[in-house]
């Protein structure tokens, strides 16, 4: 089975999941005087589930026909080995670690780190403009967004405050 | 109207009033580059400053070239990174970035330029003729025609996907309607589909379903494939200019779409999105079968339409604003609060009580956009140079503003697990040749969408608003026409095709 079948597979449980929701469960918590309503929150949801139910299944069914192999330039994902797979991987990995960071450690030791760090994996090695232009960027981000902009961000990590 | 256009003129044309719009329209353009941040945010941050001014008309022309400098800021890094950090713009990048990946990031930002301040100073001018009479039409549009206008909207982008890819658009717009379900409806006072998780009592943020689904799979593409970005940072920026042979394609598609988006524009809550994407579609639609084919990969035509009609439509929506005072987007309700804090109350008695304010803000918001146009254009190559840049740099550099534009607008880091782990998902989905574009759409009018058919159902007690307001029923029709019409189309080729082979 090609990977857009499996992913209609994957919307068709998620639409049976929703539309269980919508159907069996949602409704228990509505108030008795909203049940008088033609609509309910729950209604639309429904309309929705039962479509993905069906678009989903026209393409696990191929009803539809497809318009075949993978277009050029775009990646075949059938030799995705053949990519810098671990360099993405990689890149993710960084961006989960910033999100886990940022609030703990501080705007600017997180940025540096993850600017630096993503330049690294992808190859860098100039460290004598990697640095100054990581430490630079963090900062200038860092300027406009608290000091013009107002926008709180903490700098430094949480013991300096 | 002629005399109000010398009052306006004379205000507007001072050497302070002159400087104003050059620094608005710098600030604008250059904080709007950051995705995260829109015109609404910018006029939002601007508005304290235009208020210490004191004079309405010097405010209000600062905040006309914040907000066109700001929504070209925002063209520009949908153009250039595939970032969108504004929903108007997201159609810009549908031919925008593949004109960038080609070399021609110079020509499309030209191409953008020109088509945004067509659209705009066509606006303004049908703006100062129609105002007092669209805004009655503008009334006559209610709950159930702007679902229906909706469905048409949904229905063209799913439609106009490519031949055999119609369920696949349909099922991502559908996935989108139902990403835009999650957290509380602004109708029904109780969480949806959150599983108790308080992080998405709120619903998924836009900002980051943006930059998920275009800028991420887009980045990790580049990292994937190193040849890529290669034609990118080598290739010099070459053909800034438009040829002639462009410009008359160009030329009937931003007329059309100025026009339609402004009229779009003009009804309150539709704006600029809806009539960027039907822009979009419709020009896709209408083009000849040859060009049809270039939609997507890099046509002029499709920059030149959502461009031209996102900024008509912007100055259409400031036709409720000025005559019923009512705001027909974020943007405008934020002037709106800005006017009235400048002692300025719009509704039906501006033009005959002040209307000295109300021809200075038309002609502010066409000094605004001459200045852009002025100041932009050249610095359009300095621009551009960002793709340049090579990519060990640019890639971290791209994650790095993904992350902040989700991170700004919610403080709020468990966002930005959820943009990395919809960025894996829309990447998947884009290798499978999923598009990804109706999701972001479905999401982006799924709210507006629901409130408007709950309230129709509301108001006609069920579904039967659909058979008596003639109006509702003409475009559900034609929403079913769009979706049916490529298969058939299809099958009949596919006929076609085994009875020729057949008959050898």
């Amino acid at each position: 089975m090609s990977l857009d079948r499996w992913i209609a597979l994957g919307v068709l449980l998620i639409g049976m999941a929703y539309g269980y929701t919508a159907f069996f469960t949602m409704d228990a918590a509505l108030p008795p005087f909203m049940r008088n309503n033609p609509i309910w929150p729950s209604t639309f949801p429904r309309i929705l589930s039962v479509m993905a139910i069906i678009i989903s299944l026209i393409i696990l069914l191929g009803i539809e026909k497809g318009s075949g192999g993978p277009r050029e330039g775009e990646i075949d994902y059938r030799r995705l080995g053949q990519y810098k797979i671990g360099q993405a991987l990689g890149l993710l990995a960084m961006m989960v670690a910033y999100a886990l960071l940022l609030r703990p450690a501080g705007f600017l030791p997180s940025t540096v780190l993850f600017l630096l760090v993503g330049a690294i994996v992808l190859g860098e090695r100039n460290y004598k403009i990697l640095v100054p232009v990581s430490l630079f960027a963090a900062v200038f981000v860092w300027y406009l967004v608290q000091v013009v902009l107002g926008i709180f961000l903490r700098p430094w990590p949480f013991f300096l405050g | 109207m002629f005399e109000g256009i010398v009052i306006g003129l004379t205000t507007a044309l001072s050497f302070t009033n002159i400087a104003m719009v050059l620094g608005g329209v710098l600030i604008g353009t250059f904080i709007g580059m950051l995705p995260g941040l829109g015109p609404m945010s910018i006029i939002a941050i601007m508005i304290p400053v235009a208020i210490s001014i004191g004079d309405p008309s010097a405010a209000l022309i600062l905040l006309a070239g914040v907000y066109y400098g700001a929504i070209f800021g925002g063209s520009t890094s949908s153009i250039l990174i595939n970032a969108p950090g504004v929903a108007s713009t997201v159609a810009s990048s549908f031919d925008g970035y593949p004109l960038a990946r080609k070399g021609k990031a110079g020509k499309a930002l030209t191409v953008a330029a020109i088509a945004s301040f067509a659209g705009g100073t066509i606006g303004a001018i049908l703006l100062m003729v129609f105002a007092p009479m669209l805004a009655s039409v503008a009334l006559l549009f209610h709950s159930a025609e702007y679902f229906a206008l909706m469905v048409v909207g949904l229905s063209a982008i799913a439609a106009f996907a490519g031949t055999g890819k119609v369920a696949k658009a349909l099922l991502m717009t559908v996935l989108g309607l139902m990403m835009a379900t999650v957290g509380e409806g602004a109708l029904f006072n109780m969480p949806r589909f959150t599983m108790g998780i308080m992080d998405l009592q709120s619903g998924f943020g836009f900002i980051t379903l943006a930059m998920a689904m275009f800028a991420l799979p887009e980045a990790i593409y580049l990292v994937l494939d190193p040849k890529r970005s290669k034609n990118e940072a080598g290739a010099k920026i070459r053909d800034l200019r438009i040829s002639r042979n462009e410009a008359h394609q160009i030329a009937p598609v931003i007329g059309r779409q100025s026009i339609q988006g402004f009229l779009i524009g003009v009804l309150p809550g539709a704006g600029a999105t809806i009539a960027s994407f039907l822009g979009y579609a419709v020009e896709r639609n209408i083009a000849p079968k040859g060009e049809q084919e270039e939609f997507g990969k890099g046509s002029v035509k499709g920059l030149a339409a959502p461009e031209a009609a996102n900024n008509a439509a912007c100055t259409g929506s400031f036709v409720p604003l000025l005559t019923l005072g009512i705001p027909g987007s974020g943007t405008t309700a934020i002037l709106l609060g800005a006017l009235i804090a400048l002692n300025v109350s719009p509704g039906p008695r501006l033009m005959v009580d002040q209307p000295e304010i109300f021809w200075s803000v038309i002609i502010s918001m066409y000094i605004g956009n001459v200045a852009l146009l002025i100041l932009n254009l050249p610095l359009i190559p300095y621009i551009a140079r960002i793709l340049a840049v090579p990519r060990t740099y640019l890639i971290p550099f791209i994650l790095f503003f993904t992350m902040m534009g989700a991170y700004i607008g919610q403080n709020n880091a468990t966002e930005l697990l959820i943009l990395v782990g919809f960025g894996v998902v829309a990447t998947i989905l884009r290798f499978a040749d999923y598009p990804l574009a109706p999701l972001l759409i479905g999401f982006i009018l799924g709210s507006m969408l629901e409130d408007n058919f709950s309230r129709a159902m509301q108001l006609y007690d069920g579904i039967g608003f659909i058979f008596e307001r003639p109006m509702t029923m003409g475009l559900l029709m034609i929403a079913a026409i769009l979706v049916l019409l490529p298969s058939y189309r299809a099958r009949r080729a596919r006929l076609r095709a085994r009875g020729v082979a057949d008959g050898d």
